[in-house]
């Protein structure tokens, strides 16, 4: 009976009702923006590799080298030398090795040249293998293998032909006409940075730069010659599949200006990572770092911990704001609610009536502000995905709210339920100190 | 028994301060109500005749003697006893500012009901839903106009409100009806027609009216007029001024 007419005084007040609710909404899809922004960019951070035993790169900071290679975030400031790659790989406690070589792109997406070990190897979220679900792997250096987010930002098809830019971002300077790629499968959507990727291999990523340096005066005869050593080598990689690295296309002596960006390894027994981290990493032929995944990105969160505090300590702030907003709303309006509150007295309302009259009203308002900006969120997230996605490498796939988030907007509630009960207290003084006596 | 049940009100001694160390504002050592008995209490205003009427309502208790309505002692019931006892039995008419300003002329009429199960079962004893009833009520007084009754209670005239007001006191057929100055805001010939609607209706049930007003000129309407000044015998017999305890 007291939920009638708490609504009724509600709507005959919806104005001020609704831009309580709108701010309390508002803050509340901050809130829990701030905390799912942070909860998913964790996880396709940890989803995005899975397997790796080390990282190996040219050498520079454990960080930069995590990001660049396998979050494509920054670019690695040098690469390493085709040869320690080789030297690596043929170490006995090593079982696979991939070869990554970024800095290309095409049209906003990376290009990431590799070997076909990267399909066999390659891992993501637990434990899961990369899958085609459309055509097959690249076999020569025209292939291109796209990630989900590529073939469906750009609408390609399998057999479709591409050209491949120099340099990363959405201009790049130098189209490479000259070697064109095809199309020859698509991958599933694994919502890592695998779907932002074009996927060629090595060879055809040497192709592109000899037909670069021809281009910038070069001179053209080396390169027609390295592409055509290339296409041969390519032929006879076919034949000797098995061989440990051998599609990598060049062979043991082949004496190749060919550098890489990083190198994913993957041991036959996990214990020896710290052991060959530290041959790595004392390495006197190259400069290199080699990091274990895991560790570096428990670096990775203690730099972004800080932020990620700020950013919730602002948007709790905003949420108390919301809820200030709605106390002002509420101790504005009872001046003229102590009439009506004498009335409903002097019609047998108890003080707890007229007490839960307001408390009612708050934890009401901040209901409904709560549930509307959970809607609100969901529908930012939405809008914002493909934002998101190409700005920040965030996938964020919708979900039904985690129990931390739950747990914010229980929080949220309590403290508006709290909020109410001081405007809720301060009427029921009055109305008993009022009575039925009503000149104010 | 049924002398008590006979009397509707029945105070002695009854002494009333906003504070303890403050003198009485009402001290009243007899007063006797029967029922169906129409009583003017006439006073100037702040003279305390509000405060008395909390007391009978049991919005306020006293500090000394005895204030029985219905036969119930009120300063012995608890608070929600008190607050019960009043949505059963007691309707109560203010001055000015006696309706919800977001409900409808009908559901400020069905108000009583809502805090009240006695005084609802009274209204579907008769057969009819509590809407029937409040209708029926305001038919009576004059409002039976069915567009005028889903209207917001701000767009009426105060005299309107009134008899609102009224009908809302009357629902559910309490015993015994409070008037504090109803009529105040109401020019000459109104006042007497709105008393004449309120008799009217109380004579139906035989509900006990205590009607405070400053305006003598009302008195010939009424079984009984009792001069405040008379029953409230304050120590010092001045007036205690009546803002002051309101505002506190």
């Amino acid at each position: 009976m007291i939920l009638p007419l708490a609504i009724k005084s509600l709507r005959n007040r919806r104005l001020t009702a609704g831009l309580t609710v709108l701010s309390i909404a508002l803050a509340v899809a901050l809130l829990l923006g701030v905390e799912r922004i942070r909860h998913e960019s964790r996880e396709t951070f940890a989803n995005s590799v899975s397997g790796t035993d080390l990282i190996v790169g040219a050498r520079t900071s454990p960080v930069n080298l995590l990001l660049s290679s396998v979050f494509r975030i920054g670019n690695a400031t040098n690469n390493m030398r085709w040869e320690s790659y080789r030297r690596i790989a043929a170490l006995p406690e090593v079982a696979w090795t991939i070869p990554l070589s970024l800095g290309d792109s095409h049209r906003g997406f990376h290009v990431l040249g590799t070997t076909r070990d990267y399909f066999d190897h390659f891992r993501f979220g637990q434990d899961r293998k990369l899958e085609l679900v459309e055509g097959e792997r690249f076999a020569d250096a025209s292939g291109t293998v796209l990630g989900a987010d590529v073939a469906a930002a750009l609408g390609y098809r399998v057999g479709q032909q591409i050209v491949i830019a120099h340099g990363s971002g959405d201009v790049a300077f130098a189209l490479h006409k000259d070697h064109p790629f095809r199309v020859v499968g698509i991958l599933a959507r694994t919502g890592t940075p695998v779907d932002r990727a074009i996927h060629v291999s090595l060879e055809g990523m040497d192709a592109v730069h000899a037909t670069e340096s021809a281009e910038d005066g070069a001179d053209p005869l080396a390169a027609a010659m390295r592409n055509a050593k290339q296409r041969e080598m390519q032929g006879a990689s076919r034949n000797d599949h098995d061989h440990d690295h051998g599609q990598l296309g060049i062979g043991e002596n082949g004496s190749s200006a060919r550098t890489i960006t990083a190198v994913l390894v993957g041991l036959k027994a996990r214990n020896k990572a710290l052991f060959l981290q530290r041959q790595v990493n004392e390495s006197k032929d190259e400069p290199l770092t080699a990091i274990l995944p895991g560790v570096t990105l428990l670096d990775v969160w203690d730099i972004v911990a800080g932020a990620e505090k700020t950013l919730i300590a602002i948007s709790a702030l905003v949420v108390i704001m919301g809820l200030a907003g709605m106390l002002i709303a509420l101790l504005t309006s009872l001046g003229e609610r102590r009439r009506e509150m004498a009335v409903l007295r002097a019609l047998g309302a108890r003080p707890w009536h007229v007490f839960a009259l307001l408390l009612g009203e708050a934890a009401f308002l901040t209901l409904v502000g709560i549930v509307l900006g959970v809607a609100a969120l969901y529908v930012a997230l939405a809008a914002g995905k493909p934002w998101l996605e190409q700005g920040l490498g965030l996938f964020i796939a919708p979900r039904s709210p985690s129990s931390a988030e739950f747990g914010l907007m229980m929080l949220v509630a309590a403290s508006g339920v709290l909020i109410g009960l001081i405007p809720a207290y301060r009427i029921y003084r009055l109305s008993l100190a009022d009575g039925m006596t009503i000149r104010i | 028994m049924t002398d008590a049940t006979d009397d509707v009100v029945l105070l002695s001694g009854v002494r009333f301060s906003w504070q303890a160390a403050s003198p009485p504002v009402v001290a009243v050592d007899s007063l006797r109500v029967r029922r169906g008995e129409r009583l003017m209490l006439r006073g100037p205003s702040g003279s305390g005749k509000s405060t008395l009427l909390s007391l009978l309502a049991g919005v306020l208790t006293a500090q000394g003697g005895s204030v029985r309505v219905l036969g119930h002692e009120l300063g012995a019931l608890t608070g929600s006893a008190r607050d019960r006892f009043r949505a059963d039995h007691i309707g109560v008419i203010f001055q000015l500012f006696n309706l919800i300003p977001y409900l409808s002329v009908l559901e400020n009429v069905c108000l009583p009901c809502a805090f009240s199960h006695r005084r609802r079962n009274r209204c579907e004893q008769s057969g009819n839903s509590v809407r029937d009833v409040a209708t029926r009520l305001l038919d009576h007084l004059d409002m039976g106009d069915r567009e005028l009754q889903g209207r917001q209670v701000t767009e009426l005239s105060v005299g309107q409100q009134q008899r609102v007001a009224a009908a809302r006191s009357l629902m559910g057929a309490p015993e015994l009806v409070l008037a504090d100055e109803p009529t105040s805001s109401l020019d000459g010939n109104r006042r007497a027609a709105f008393l004449e609607l309120l008799f009217r209706e109380c004579e139906l049930e035989r509900t006990t009216l205590i009607f405070v007003t400053h305006d003598a000129t009302l008195a010939p309407l009424f079984d009984r007029t009792v001069e405040f000044e008379d029953l409230n015998r304050i120590a010092d017999g001045s007036p205690v001024t009546e803002t002051g305890g309101d505002d506190r």
